[in-house]
């Protein structure tokens, strides 16, 4: 079952995505995270932020929109409190999640992590807006992604790898201009922008308005995006999106996808990564796959 | 700690038209404390809804909720034998440690359900406790006589007058001068904020707010206290009446 993301070797191909694991240890209540691939801890940014007004989720179909605006301690109290707390109960790679809201701020938290013993992959969400840039998510445009990424590549001794939005026109060529920008990996996709609104009360269920929206609902979207970027680019892909179940590990793997994330799902399924690795061995016997390394973008 | 598991519907039986009591049995190890609560999968809802605990004991848990949308509505259909899969032992729960010698519990509403372990808890210690519950008409009105069963000092009033007192919870306090010298509370916001201003002594309240996980990892319920951000579901339901920031 083991995969490599470059050289970062998986035991196996399962993660729990930034923002439904927290740091991890709280998540060991409920078994012993050490079965997981990896993790990629909550988004950190430079300050301590409280994120977005209450209520901050609705549920919709087969997913939800969060809008909880990055909450975390910020990357001084990851480092010093959060990270000794993940690693006394989890001793597998962490792939540190970094967000930001300007290039200044993505250098900083990532000149802090990158030496970070355990940390083996750098997660850099660009779906943040640029306070610089009229507010408009880094993400969105390939030169503002290319230019956070050159940034933070100058600063960096870990494999960076670039967490995409989907809400995009062309995520090809943001995930081209990302990898030739010095990118070492990819990992798409972040939520979509989703509104739900109370029809009795006649205001938006979410206090901001709107949010990510992310569930089983997103995965054929997140399944043809990682399809596209995983051909027109070299570096390894990870898959985030919907995922559920180990057939969705193995579909995204298939749609071109090393390693993949998961989710939302762990908010109703706090044991979903358990279940899906016990799952694993007996689905690839089923479809007749030796290794899951075999399958990586056979489609 | 908290734990999955699959419980068994024992009762499901509605108390008035909107609110149902459910009994579910099996492993109730990881509940600990009176106000914890549980977060209940529903059959084609995406998240599961969080419902305080009424009672407990060594192989049953009760709920109280209110049918407010479809997956509470779900539940209202299940009936004796179905099987639920719920998250138990979330939240922190009430301290029934402090000292005092005359608690007021406060209910408004639903907020009566976490009332009533707790109410059993201060009975057992040979305290009684003044409970005093908050509804909008008589027709809403439950558990009255539950409490008194337990041998509880109970007060009940209605917004609009039709059983007990008029008015609100804290009119109670004020017309019978109560004097309690502790107060627990749970209930919506507006009456929590009243009883944080409105009433002197000390005192702990439980919020209510939509969740996703109910254990502490996606963020989407955190309050804003004295003693910085906290989530709602993990250090929460219940906090200090001192701890808490009422804009």
């Amino acid at each position: 079952m083991s995969v490599c993301l470059g050289d970062v070797r998986l035991d196996n191909p399962v993660i729990p995505a930034s923002g439904c694991f927290g740091y991890g240890y709280g998540m060991s209540e409920f078994y012993d995270i050490n079965i997981l691939g990896s993790i990629s801890f909550k988004g950190t940014t430079r300050e301590a932020r409280y994120g977005n007004p209450l209520p901050r989720v609705a549920e919709c179909s087969a997913g939800m929109i969060n809008s909880v605006g990055l909450q975390n301690p910020g990357i001084d109290a990851v480092i010093a409190e959060e990270l000794p707390k993940m690693r006394a109960v989890f001793h597998k790679p962490i792939i540190a999640n970094i967000s930001g809201f300007s290039i200044d701020e993505y250098v900083e938290c990532c000149e802090k992590i990158t030496g970070q013993e355990q940390v083996e992959i750098i997660e850099l969400n660009v779906s943040c807006p640029n306070v610089h840039g009229g507010g408009m998510s880094f993400g969105t445009s390939a030169e503002s992604v290319a230019e956070v990424v050159r940034a933070v590549k100058r600063v960096v001794t870990k494999p960076l790898y670039v967490k995409l939005t989907p809400n995009v026109t062309d995520i090809v060529s943001i995930a081209k201009a990302a990898e030739e920008a010095g990118a070492d990996g990819l990992c798409l996709i972040n939520t979509m922008l989703g509104m739900r609104i109370n029809t009795a009360t006649r205001k938006p269920v979410i206090a901001n308005v709107m949010g990510g929206f992310s569930g089983a609902a997103v995965f054929p979207v997140a399944v043809r995006m990682v399809h596209q970027v995983s051909k027109a680019c070299s570096v390894p892909v990870i898959g985030c999106g919907g995922v559920e179940s180990a057939g969705d590990v193995i579909e995204m793997m298939m749609a071109g996808a090393t390693a993949v994330e998961v989710g939302a799902a762990n908010l109703r399924n706090p044991y979903a990564c358990k279940e899906i690795i016990e799952a694993l061995p007996a689905e690839m016997e089923r479809l007749k796959i030796e290794k899951l390394s075999d399958i990586i973008g056979i489609v | 700690m908290y734990k999955r598991n699959i419980y068994k519907v024992r009762t499901n039986r509605p108390l008035s038209a909107k609110t149902m009591l459910m009994v579910l049995e099996g492993d109730t190890q990881y509940l600990t404390a009176p106000g914890q609560f549980v977060n209940v999968a529903v059959e084609g809802k995406f998240l599961r809804r969080p419902i305080s605990v009424c009672d407990y004991d060594a192989e049953s848990i009760t709920l109280l909720y209110d049918i407010v949308g479809e997956g509470t509505k779900a539940m209202s259909l299940l009936g004796e034998g179905a099987e639920l899969d719920l998250l138990t032992g979330l939240g922190n729960g009430f301290d029934a440690d402090v000292e005092c010698h005359r608690p007021m519990l406060l209910g408004g509403g639903i907020g009566c359900a976490p009332l009533y372990n707790l109410a059993k808890v201060w009975l057992q210690r040979g305290v009684r406790p003044v409970v005093i519950l908050g509804f909008n008409s008589k027709a809403d009105v439950v558990m009255e006589e539950e409490f008194k069963g337990l041998g509880a000092e109970v007060y009940v009033a209605t917004v609009d007058g039709s059983h007990g007192t008029k008015g609100f919870v804290t009119d109670v306090i004020r017309n019978e001068h109560i004097g309690g010298d502790y107060f627990y509370a749970c209930g919506p916001m507006p009456m929590l904020r009243a009883l944080c201003s409105g009433v002197e002594c000390d005192g702990e309240l439980s919020l209510d707010e939509r969740m996703a996980c109910g254990f502490g990892v996606c963020m989407c319920c955190s309050v804003q206290t004295k003693s910085g951000a906290k989530r709602i579901c993990k250090e929460g339901p219940v906090f200090k009446k001192e701890d808490l920031i009422w804009k």
